[in-house]
């Protein structure tokens, strides 16, 4: 059973306490982009095999999202943050490169 | 291939069994290909059958990095069915089941159809309507569906239980042709097929790489060494992102654990599948006499073929009010499989952004019943190169176009 620290009331989550919520640090695009981007945005993911960040809801808890980076194979978990960043912490990619060597994702690798 | 038949099983019993061949060819790879197809389960099996028989294009690798029908294949809870609301899920689904009907014939394999009859439960009134719209959508469509009363769900399935106290069964959707079919039996009998046809299945060949020059496809990277083709049929479910990474394009498409499970044998007490999507279960019994039990899907992105153990409570817990009669059996069995899960929960069959690469994916939790249709579709959309009408309207740039076939909706939780 996956079991995640919140990082608001630093409670540890098993999953019945938690709402999976997709993705994390999904670039938003709105009126005025091109249909390209807006496609990108709704429908088509990541979905890696290997280290996956996603945003997850403390719904039996603080009620607060957060986002986590995990493994989708091994399901280890690297670390929790808060929602209201725009990269994750250096800490949690740091941790991530010691233990998937060579790992990618979008933006940030 | 020698011919399966009554005779052939009374001639090896007077031999002491000794001329049984093997069902299909093991060969080592050749350098070059027509098609390869990555993914031997049912569906790329199945996509490669109809290539040789409908096409007559035999000069084809289906390349499986794991053994044969060893993924969802070999792993789902085997019903077959074709009761959707939508046109294009009808017409594909729908075909599927009619070529189920023959399959053991076309094959020469016995796949066991058995079209034992499925229905789904109505246990609000929003299912009601639901399912009665279904119902009349069916008719048009040509698929033989009606709505039933509680009184004859007891009298089909006389173990359910129509007055439970939360969720009273108020009626179903009854499909009397559908069913279920042994699933290894489907990958198997495909294989058998092609390997007749002259195609060479290639087993324990996990594809490394795509090769492409000028956005157009040369050949693969694979453990066993590059193989160069001219086209590609990319059916590998759960991993479908995984080889489009390779290719150098994305999908729509997150991969999550679903899963199943299976109870001691028991005596014959269930004739029929029964599926309640407002509880997230569904029931059968193999010929074994288990009781199969399907659940839902985690919301997770997931590729270790393992679920949430709190998901089978959930659905224990629902069937347990639904059938009392299996609240003391044993579970013998417990599995996942990983599902690749497209925006609109309809599947992909399409051209891709590389040329001569064809993509068949997004089936999630219910791409047993399709693989005939689905192979079908397929082999026309890599043959010619172009969709043919089973297969247009699940283009991947619907998305873009926002021609959504909205199943998600209609098919609640459990396809």
């Amino acid at each position: 059973m996956l079991i995640f620290e919140c990082p608001y009331c630093g409670v540890l989550a098993d999953e019945t306490d938690l709402a999976a919520g997709g993705e994390a640090h999904l670039k938003r695009f709105g009126p005025g982009s091109s249909d390209d981007e807006f496609e990108a945005y709704l429908f088509n993911r990541e979905n890696p095999k290997g280290v996956h960040f996603e945003r997850w809801r403390h719904i039996n808890g603080c009620g607060k999202w957060f986002n986590a980076a995990r493994c989708t194979v091994t399901m280890e978990v690297f670390g929790t943050y808060p929602a209201q960043t725009l990269e994750p912490p250096t800490e949690i990619m740091n941790n991530i490169s010691v233990k998937r060597p060579g790992w990618k994702w979008k933006e940030f690798s | 291939m020698k011919k399966y038949s009554a005779f052939a099983v009374a001639r090896e019993a007077l031999r002491d069994h000794l001329g049984w061949e093997r069902a299909w060819r093991s060969p080592e790879p050749q350098n070059e290909y027509d098609v390869i197809i990555i993914g031997a389960g049912g569906h790329g099996l199945a996509t490669a059958y109809y290539l040789g028989k409908n096409y007559g294009i035999t000069n084809v690798a289906i390349l499986e990095k794991g053994w044969l029908g060893g993924g969802n294949t070999g792993r789902n809870t085997t019903i077959i069915r074709s009761n959707y609301l939508q046109d294009p899920s009808a017409a594909i689904y729908e075909k599927a089941r009619s070529l189920y009907e023959n399959l053991s014939q076309d094959l020469n394999y016995n796949i066991m159809f058995s079209p034992r009859g499925v229905m789904m439960l109505a246990q609000t009134q929003h299912e009601i309507r639901g399912y009665e719209r279904t119902a009349h959508a069916n008719a048009l469509q040509g698929v033989s569906t009606e709505f039933i009363s509680p009184q004859k769900v007891k009298k089909l399935c006389p173990i359910i239980n129509i007055d439970g106290p939360r969720y009273p069964v108020l009626g179903a959707l009854w499909q009397p042709r559908g069913g279920t079919a042994r699933h290894d039996a489907v990958a198997w009998g495909y294989a058998r097929a092609c390997s007749d046809m002259g195609m060479h299945i290639i087993q324990q060949c996990e594809v490394t790489g795509v090769n492409t020059v000028d956005g157009k496809v040369v050949g693969v990277e694979t453990t066993k060494g590059a193989i160069a083709c001219k086209k590609i049929g990319i059916v590998v479910a759960g991993h479908s992102g995984v080889l489009a990474d390779m290719a150098g394009f994305r999908l729509p498409i997150e991969s999550v654990a679903l899963q199943a499970l299976v109870s001691e044998p028991i005596k014959p007490c269930m004739d029929v599948v029964v599926m309640a999507n407002t509880v997230h279960g569904y029931m059968s019994q193999s010929d074994k006499g288990e009781m199969v039990i399907g659940g839902g899907a985690d919301g997770y992105n997931n590729y270790s073929q393992r679920g949430s153990f709190h998901h089978v409570e959930e659905t224990v817990r629902a069937l347990v009010e639904t059938f009392p009669i299996i609240s003391r059996l044993k579970m013998l069995r417990w599995w996942g499989g990983i599902v690749d899960m497209t925006g609109d929960r309809s599947p992909i069959i399409s051209k891709t952004p590389v040329k001569n690469i064809f993509i068949n994916c997004g089936w999630g939790t219910g791409g047993f019943k399709a693989i005939p249709g689905s192979g079908w579709a397929m082999a026309e959309l890599i043959a010619k190169g172009e969709p043919g009408p089973l297969a247009e309207d699940f283009r991947v740039t619907r998305f873009r176009e926002g021609q959504f076939i909205d199943e998600s909706v209609a098919a609640g939780v459990a396809h």
